[in-house]
């Protein structure tokens, strides 16, 4: 924990955002997690993302379940609301705050732990109903508050901090997602803000579910020799699959065709995901290829943004929900009495 | 893109912005915080190591740390460095036993000191503790010099430069009284003084500039400046008319005016010939003088003395419209300014007629002996310049700066030793960490305002010409005026090997300090950086390259309020904070004695 709170002290040249808050504004309380926590870095890449998308503090809604990972939401965005659920229901309480106000941005941060054991779950089916929401695995491979046995996320042969090697496989959440018909799959490194915070951007205009599996290592517990989730293990074993660029609405697109090609995706909100470099034959809209990509280069860890797929309806267009906030709504018209409740029973008789 | 070299004392100074800036580069840091601590004697005398006149200063200097504080370019308000510095002088308790001491043995090497100034008392306070006879010659019949004969008694009391004085001078300095030297040939060729192995010139800019304009020599009611202080000083003028006009608007101008306002001016006016913009005054003393009913008139310039039947009436002056940079000026009409007593405050210059010019002292064009910036020497070797005497007129702290080169020189040349092989400043490097998250310095932030100096009650300042105006910080400005200092003695220290790339330090950085990039030119890895570098005076760290992508740990310095997260963040103690002390060099200070190992 450290000593002090950060200075208020503001660099007197930062630059405001489109609503007129500069970066700092986005900022929460001080981090309690271990000092080089890969998990504050993904923090401080979600801060830079909100803030350059302008997005107003009182419109996010954070929730979080229970972890290392679960404590970051106290870390960004003061203003915003926050619902830290029991262990791995964030993505259950997520779907039903989304469907009584889809008005606001859902950031939703779980762990490994979270998300692959207890709450797996409740993941799969966040992903299958396409909840708009970012959901952001901080995947470190152990379970660092319980101080550090292998998580489900943990590499056949990665080893503790002991020295003894994980047998049982891992779960990848990144190809369960596209498994099960996940609409947005990216993956990236808490150490590489220059292509986590795009992936972000893009994750939060995205028209459903986006998932965003982060490799955050562990310095207490997964950060030595012989661990496959180390600083120095996935810098080594990275490999840019997919450069994307976030383009937000109404900005002018200066494509350079790469010489692999240049593919772009329009998002939901007019927003544009420009990808200037994908290796040949990768299409991150056709999900075949991208399992077929992500099964054949295992030994590496592929990063980027993976797979998009816009055309997916999500929750409320699925159900053909009202457009605004349930909130908003006259009392009559989200309750209309015994005699309504009456005549629908009657339909079903 | 250029590795920084932080083993170069030089790099860790120039952060510590106020020391850096201070001619005498006083540990201006430290010394708030034994303020802070309430070691207001240890304040004193660690002040005191390198400028020599901490009460004096602290009422009087120039300031030159204060514009250049690092707090200034955050909230626009420097910390109040002088007024911290007069604290600690204003509350020591007993330093008699601390103060630096002669040798009964004497080294058998006579050194005299022309003038019993600033410089000169510099020059004796480092050389009578290494056994040297230092004889002063002074032309009044008081130490101190223009601090005694330019500075009004209500802003330096007598007490304070007598103290001050003495401290020096009692450690058996020979000083003589009312002797003016009036031959530098006599006391080079062993007059009656003596034989010295060096000289030291200490003698002061004392001859104010004239105005050459109609009427100047047809009254006695036209003043110059710095003779008309002194003549207050010694109590040879004790009064003045109610309406008074001050030419010229620098710190002599302030000083003439508010003397006056005290010897019964009602009718003040300092008459400027530009904008304020480019008044030569200290923005605080501008503030005092009008505070206390002085008028500031600008854009006229003195065209004649208005005199009827031999008695000074007023002066005509022209008014002025300037340029936007005030560089051209036309005339609009010209006005006549009603005044009994007018006083010249537009400069002073040096002005040696007592050196024969052919004693082997060069001279410039400009009439000015030729000084060597370094040793202080002058073309005749054993002959040395400081203080205003030096280059004209400067002010207090950097004559104390001149006077401790100087005594290097000095004891350089007494003691066979080439005057360019000088004693280099060194260094400490200290660890500030005291266990996790823990620091022995205090490193939070404390936004509160720059504190208000309290002053005597309007009504009552004129009443006695001696009373100090400035009444000092009390207890709680004290406190929240040292908590405003950033510490930038505690260096942010970084060790590349050690650096894991985590980004915990560039996340946590408040002001956005810190950047991990890959290398690449200068200027163009300028336009990389986590904030924009707008301060391009401001050194930019660059380390060596990091050992798991080899891009580089960058710190642009400028803004960094030494809070110490960086390191608190840190997982493998890359960055570490740790108190940089700089063991400045005086006369005596051995070569080759090491600095302390780096911990």
């Amino acid at each position: 924990m450290p000593s002090i709170a950060k200075p208020i002290a503001v660099h007197p040249s930062l630059h405001r955002n489109a609503i007129g808050l500069n970066l700092r504004d986005y900022e929460g309380a001080m981090s309690t997690l271990c000092a080089g926590c890969g998990h504050d870095s993904i923090t401080a890449a979600l801060i830079r993302a909100l803030w350059e998308l302008s997005i107003e503090p009182h419109m996010i809604a954070k929730l979080s379940g229970i972890g290392c990972s679960s404590k970051t939401p106290t870390y960004f965005v003061n203003g915003a609301h926050g619902f830290n659920s029991a262990h791995g229901r964030m993505a259950a309480i997520a779907t039903g705050a989304n469907a009584a106000n889809r008005e606001l941005t859902y950031i939703g941060v779980s762990g490994d732990g979270d998300s692959l054991s207890i709450g797996l779950g409740h993941l799969c089916h966040a992903i299958r109903r396409n909840v708009k929401m970012l959901y952001v695995i901080e995947n470190n491979g152990v379970y660092g508050l319980t101080k550090g046995q292998f998580s489900a996320s943990a590499d056949v042969g990665s080893k503790s901090k002991r020295g003894e090697a994980n047998r049982m496989s891992p779960i990848d959440p990144a190809m369960l997602a596209l498994s099960i018909g996940a609409t947005f799959v990216a993956r990236s490194f808490s150490g590489d803000k220059e292509q986590l915070v795009p992936i972000l951007k893009a994750a939060i205009a995205h028209r459903g579910f986006a998932l965003v599996d982060v490799i955050s290592p562990c310095v207490t517990f997964n950060d030595h020799n012989g661990s496959t989730k180390s600083y120095l293990y996935t810098r080594k074993h990275m490999q840019r699959t997919t450069e994307a660029d976030f383009v937000p609405p109404a900005s002018e697109i200066l494509a350079t065709i790469g010489p692999s090609g240049t593919t772009t995706v329009t998002m939901h909100d007019g927003s544009v995901v420009r990808f200037s470099a994908v290796p040949k034959d990768y299409d991150p809209t056709d999900r075949r290829k991208v399992l077929n990509y992500l099964q054949e280069n295992q030994s590496s860890i592929a990063t980027g943004l993976l797979y998009v797929d816009e055309t997916v309806a999500n929750l409320h267009e699925m159900n053909g929900t009202p457009a605004a906030a349930l909130w908003s709504l006259p009392y009559e018209k989200l309750c209309p009495g015994t005699a309504a409740l009456r005549e629908l029973q009657e339909d079903y008789r | 893109m250029k590795r920084t070299n932080t083993d170069d004392p030089a790099y860790f100074h120039k952060v510590v912005d106020c020391q850096w800036a201070c001619p005498a580069h006083t540990n201006v840091p430290e010394y708030i915080r034994l303020i802070a601590q309430g070691r207001f004697t240890d304040a004193y005398m660690l002040n005191r190591e390198s400028n020599v006149f901490p009460g004096i200063l602290g009422r009087t200097c120039d300031r030159p740390c204060e514009p250049a504080c690092r707090r200034g370019r955050l909230d626009g308000k420097p910390v109040a460095i002088c007024r911290l510095k007069r604290v600690a002088a204003d509350l020591k308790g007993e330093i008699g036993h601390l103060l630096p001491r002669a040798p009964e043995k004497k080294n058998g090497k006579r050194v005299a000191c022309i003038g019993a100034g600033p410089a000169s008392l510099t020059v004796a306070n480092d050389l009578m503790p290494l056994g040297y006879e230092v004889v002063i010659f002074e032309k009044y019949d008081k130490p101190g010099g223009l601090m005694r004969s330019n500075i009004p008694s209500f802003r330096l009391p007598e007490h304070v430069l007598a103290d001050e004085t003495a401290a020096i001078l009692d450690m058996g300095v020979d000083i003589r009284y009312n002797s003016p030297v009036t031959s530098m040939k006599d006391l080079l060729g062993h007059g009656l003084a003596g034989r010295f192995d060096a000289v030291f010139v200490g003698s002061g800019a004392p001859r104010g500039k004239n105005l050459d304009i109609p009427g100047r020599n047809d009254t006695d009611r036209i003043h110059l400046g710095i003779d008309w202080l002194e003549s207050v000083a010694f109590n040879h003028i004790e009064s003045i008319g109610e309406k008074v006009l001050i030419i010229g608007v620098g710190n002599t101008a302030m000083d003439c005016c508010r003397t006056s306002r005290r010897l019964g001016g009602k009718d003040i006016k300092v008459m400027a010939r530009r904008p304020r913009a480019y008044f030569k005054a200290s923005p605080w003393e501008l503030e005092d003088a009008e505070e206390e009913g002085i008028e500031i008139v600008i854009n006229h310039a003195p065209k004649r003395f208005v005199l009827e039947n031999g008695v000074l009436k007023g002066m005509e002056f022209e008014r002025l419209e300037w340029d936007a940079e005030a560089k051209k000026s036309r005339v609009i009409d010209t006005v006549i300014i009603p005044a009994d007593d007018v006083i010249l405050a537009i400069g002073q210059e040096n002005s040696f007629p007592w050196i024969e010019r052919d004693v082997g002292i060069d001279f410039d064009k400009w009439d000015m002996p030729a000084v060597d910036e370094t040793t202080m020497q002058c073309s005749r070797p054993g002959v040395f310049f400081g203080g205003d005497a030096a280059w004209g007129p400067k002010n207090i702290i950097w004559a104390v700066a001149h006077g401790h080169a100087a005594a290097i020189s000095v004891h350089n040349h007494c003691q066979g030793i080439p005057l360019t092989e000088r004693p280099p400043d060194r260094m400490n490097l200290i660890t500030q960490k005291m266990g996790i998250s823990e620091w022995s310095y205090h490193n939070d932030y404390n936004p509160v305002a720059r504190q208000k100096m309290k002053h005597v009650d309007l009504q009552r300042r004129f009443e006695e010409l001696s009373l100090e105006v400035e009444l000092g910080f009390d207890v709680e400005q004290t406190a929240r005026e040292a908590q405003r200092c950033l510490n930038c003695d505690v260096e942010t220290a970084f060790t590349a090997a050690k650096c894991i790339e985590c980004d915990a330090c560039v996340d946590i950085c408040p002001l956005l300090c810190l950047t991990i990039t890959r290398d690449g030119e200068e200027a163009e890895v300028r336009e990389r950086l986590s904030a924009p570098a707008v301060n391009p005076e401001q050194a930019l760290y660059a380390s060596t390259p990091l050992p798991q992508t080899s891009r580089l740990m960058l710190k642009d310095e400028d803004l960094c309020v030494h809070c110490g997260l960086c390191a608190e963040r840190c997982p493998t103690a890359a960055w570490d904070m740790q108190k940089f002390e700089l063991l400045i060099s005086y006369a005596g200070t051995a070569v080759t004695e090491p600095a302390l190992a780096q911990v």
